[in-house]
């Protein structure tokens, strides 16, 4: 057991008695020792890698569907027992030509289904955490720094939004949303309601932190030294807070996104998500409950799906986190 | 008029699915079990549907129902769910009522209470019954025309006894000028004027015009005797007073339920009911695939609800537990329905165009194949309801089960759209097999170059979303996917509210095509007044031909259910009077 240990010391000794010699003494950015940290980190950097396989297949999406799928709202009704509406083949009628099989009653291609699943959570995941963050970043920033009576009805409005019921405020809303809005219509303005309201009510635990980092760090000597040099409140608000709260905010933007996923994903499966034949995980799921005895893998692949996406952001979001501030405790 | 009937019973299926799904991962574990075969054999598949199986008279033993699903309530007046109406008949009896016989010939009405169908005078606005002798009520005292007035006078009281089907009150009372028992002022609360008792065994009812379905409505339970003294009002539905076979011995809402028999019923005076089981109880549960497994253990006879076992089951009822199966029809309909408010379908051939580009087999594999979904429909009148003819196939949807996509063509064209249009399906957001339907449907449009946008709705919506004409066209619902099943199988039940221009209404519409058509209109009146149910039928036929004419309906299945019998079960058969549910009054035990 002590070998090991030895080994990793030795190791470790050894690259840094290699680095100093080559290239001197270099100082080195913060985001660069970040960095170092996360490549040292094997678990966040699967997950990173994962992330990243991830992004890939939503992008490419049509790229993969045409070489190893078919079109993902096609029907296959030949793969499917008429009697019972379960695929003919064995293990939900997995085959060479249908990757994950063939979904009950009209015999879609689940593997296209899933890799156009993707795009939507993904889209929708990065989207509302974007717009959580900056209003999040904007709202805790004027809390923070202002203080008095702005920081008050800030923090009022948050406390109301945390307590706010939001799955049932986003059910009842997309029932009353017209069809088409600014332009948009079908999927299009569902997924925008789904960015616009999931983002809106995350943005305030992006707030409270900010607020927080922006309290302590509006009286750093820095700022004070700014303030005294004529700075104006711009300034000191963009140029000398903000870069200083990036790393909290990339941190927690990092671990929203994955809330977000399966936030989408539920209410895919409540049936207020993306409209039909759009795929989403979440609505794949729904659909899998009727025949979860008789089917169970249509069940499990969207359920793998989401599992391996939220826990791949997680660990590449717990990997940032300790990269950027490893005195942080877990 | 079913939809509460239909879609509260529906949707209340919907829901419990999901919880029990996710209750139920617990229960997965089971499986097989031993399967009390015991001494009884099952008589085989479908034994039961149109015919008697298991035929005895041995009396004694208990019948135990399971269900998911409670009534929504057991007060005669008030129940609407139609596995509640075929029970009702253990506990009240009704003037006239159905035939305990299979199939089509149930529908035909008997004498119950009264000793014959009514005398019609009058044009068709007077019926008169004469009430049999020695009928009684559960604590022996006599049951009386009075006892059967003030039960119909409940209905009016509709802030105190709501949701059942109001029909009698809209026939007899169509201004609404009676206040309901409650509110009379009368000392005997007898105050409705167009129902007379001059003696104990008489009763007449007198209409304000005539209406050719009258009997049909009075051997709802809604139709049932009530005693004034022991109308306990709101509460009635906890332990109504039984004039029927059996009795209330206990009942907890929602969880079980026990009858036994009513010493003060005498089979003499009623050759409806047959009174087997010695007990019956009732119990419900909240996963539906629990209780089908139960059923195939033979722990429990049959389904309350009869809403069909579930897609868990259904391989391995109709894999090794075939025999114990039946299949009946339903008497619902599945289909899609045009809105001609909204452009292009307002153009009959752009209707046209959707029934002949739609792909019917793949619609019914959607609604879970021919057997779990029912046969494709070529017309909207299902067989169970006089006058149907399931010959007739105006869009030969029978030979082209997968769609004609050239004929589609050339509707478009003559519709002026040769390159197709684009338009909204409105589908229940709580109905996975609707959007199952909805995206069927989607997919076979498409080949014709109609592209669809789905919008799923709340389901428990329904009345105030497809049902308000308004929203349908601010919405551009131009398909809308429903469903729907008869309060009482005649054509007046089935098709009036669904293509009668009269029939339109602000919200809780289910003319969802708002059909305007004076020469359908006209019919029904000519149906209405006809007091011979076969007359009557051919009229039906005729409105049922002229609803495919205009292509308003694009009808998916006549639907099917595949129920459970257990194998000690005796005297069952299927009864279009009840949905095809079995006649519950005519069920024994070995």
């Amino acid at each position: 057991m002590t070998a090991p240990l030895h080994d990793t010391a030795e190791t470790t000794v050894a690259d840094v008695a290699a680095d100093i010699p080559a290239k001197a003494i270099e100082g080195r950015s913060p985001g660069r020792i970040a960095w170092m940290r996360l490549k040292r980190d094997k678990v966040a950097l699967a997950g990173g890698v994962i992330v990243v396989f991830l992004i890939l297949v939503a992008i490419f999406a049509p790229l993969i569907v045409s070489a190893l799928g078919h079109p993902p709202n096609d029907f296959h009704e030949d793969k499917i027992d008429p009697l019972f509406g379960t695929p003919t083949g064995k293990w939900g009628g997995i085959s060479g030509d249908y990757l994950f099989g063939v979904e009950p009653v009209n015999g879609r291609d689940v593997f296209s289904r899933i890799v156009y699943g993707t795009r939507i959570s993904l889209l929708v995941a990065f989207l509302s955490a974007i717009v959580a963050v900056v209003l999040g970043t904007f709202f805790g920033i004027m809390a923070g720094y202002f203080g008095g009576w702005v920081d008050a009805a800030i923090g009022r409005v948050m406390d109301v939004l945390l307590a706010f019921p939001q799955l049932l405020f986003i059910m009842s809303l997309v029932s009353v949303m017209p069809n088409s809005l600014l332009g948009f219509s079908g999927t299009g303005v569902r997924m925008g309601v789904l960015v616009v309201v999931i983002g809106f009510f995350g943005w305030p635990y992006v707030g409270r932190i900010v607020r927080g980092q922006t309290l302590s760090l509006r009286e750093r000597e820095y700022v004070d030294a700014a303030r005294s040099l004529g700075a104006g409140r711009g300034y000191i608000l963009f140029r000398e807070l903000l870069p200083n709260l990036v790393a909290p905010i990339t941190v927690y933007a990092t671990l929203m996104i994955p809330t977000n996923i399966l936030t989408e994903a539920a209410l895919s499966f409540l049936g207020v998500g993306v409209k039909p034949p759009t795929s989403s995980w979440g609505q794949m799921l729904f659909k899998a409950l009727s025949f979860y005895e008789t089917d169970p893998i249509f069940m499990l692949i969207p359920g793998l799906a989401i599992f391996v996406t939220v826990l791949a952001f997680n660990l590449f979001g717990d990997g940032v986190r300790d990269a950027l501030d490893p005195k942080g405790s877990r | 008029m079913t939809s509460p009937r239909s879609s509260r019973r529906r949707l209340a299926a919907g829901t419990a699915v999901v919880v029990v799904a996710l209750l139920s991962t617990a229960a997965c574990g089971g499986g097989g079990g031993g399967k009390s075969d015991g001494n009884a054999k099952a008589p085989g598949f479908n034994a039961a549907v149109n015919k008697v199986a298991n035929a005895s008279d041995k009396k004694g033993g208990t019948l135990k129902f399971i269900g998911t699903q409670d009534a929504d309530s057991w007060d005669p007046q008030r129940g609407y769910y139609g596995f509640m109406w075929d029970f009702a008949r253990y506990y009240t009896r009704q003037l006239v009522s159905f035939t305990p016989e299979p199939g089509l010939a149930s529908t035909t009405l008997k004498p119950d209470l009264a000793t014959g169908l009514a005398k019609v005078e009058d044009g068709g606005k007077t019926y008169t019954y004469t009430l049999k002798d020695g009928l009684k009520w559960e604590d022996g005292s006599p049951l009386t025309s009075k006892d059967v007035k003030y039960g119909i006078e409940r209905i009016w009281a509709q802030d105190v006894i709501s949701g059942g089907p109001i029909y009698l009150q809209q026939v007899l009372d169509p201004k609404g000028e009676y206040k309901g028992p409650y509110k009379d002022t009368s000392a005997d609360k007898l105050g409705l004027k167009s129902i007379e008792t001059p003696d104990d065994k008489t009763i007449v009812f007198r209409l304000p015009k005539p209406n050719s379905d009258f009997e049909q409505m009075l051997a709802m339970p809604s139709g049932s005797p009530v005693p004034a003294a022991k109308d306990t009002a709101a509460k009635y539905g906890l332990k109504p007073f039984s004039s029927g076979p059996y009795k209330f011995q206990s009942y907890t809402p929602n969880k079980s339920m026990v009858l036994v028999r009513n010493t003060n019923w005498s089979a003499s005076t009623d050759d409806l009911r047959k009174a087997l089981p010695d007990k019956i109880t009732v119990t419900l549960t909240t996963n539906a695939d629990d209780m089908d497994k139960r059923l195939i253990n033979g722990d429990y006879d049959l389904d309350l609800n009869a809403t069909g076992v579930g897609q868990a089951a259904r391989a391995e009822v109709l894999g090794k537990n075939k025999a114990n199966a039946d299949n009946p029809d339903t008497g619902f309909i599945r289909y899609a329905v045009f809105p001609t408010t909204v452009k292009p379908m307002d153009n009959i051939h752009c209707r046209k165009a959707v029934i002949l580009a739609a792909d019917h087999k793949s619609l019914q594999t959607a609604r879970g194949g021919p057997q779990a979904g029912g046969a494709i429909a070529p017309n909207m009148l299902p067989l169970g309801i006089k006058g149907a003819d399931g010959k007739y196939d105006p869009y030969n949807v029978l030979k082209d089960t997968t769609g004609n996509v050239e004929e589609a063509k050339k509707e478009l064209k003559a519709c002026g759209q040769p390159d197709g249009f684009k338009t909204t399906i409105a589908v229940r957001n709580n109905k996975p097999i609707e959007i199952a339907t909805a995206e069927s449907l989607q997919e076979s449009l498409k080949k014709v170059g109609i592209t669809t946008e789905l919008d799923e709705f709340d389901g428990a919506q329904t009345s105030g979303i497809i049902g308000a004409p308004k929203t349908v066209k601010s919405k551009g619902y131009g398909i809308i996917i429903m469903g729907w099943g008869a309060d009482f199988p005649s054509g007046q039940g089935f098709l009036q509210p669904l293509v009668d221009s009269r029939f339109i209404l602000e919200s809780g519409n289910n003319n969802f095509a708002e059909i305007k058509d004076k020469a359908i209109d006209g019919l029904f009146d000519q149906a209405l007044t006809q007091t011979d149910a076969n007359a009557a039928a051919e009229v039906y036929k005729q409105i049922n031909q002229k609803v495919s004419e205009g292509a308003y309906y694009l009808p998916f299945t006549f639907e099917k259910n595949i129920i459970w019998r257990s194998s000690r079960l005796t005297n069952v058969y299927t009864a279009d009077a009840y949905n095809g549910r079995y006649d519950y009054a005519s069920l024994g035990v070995q």
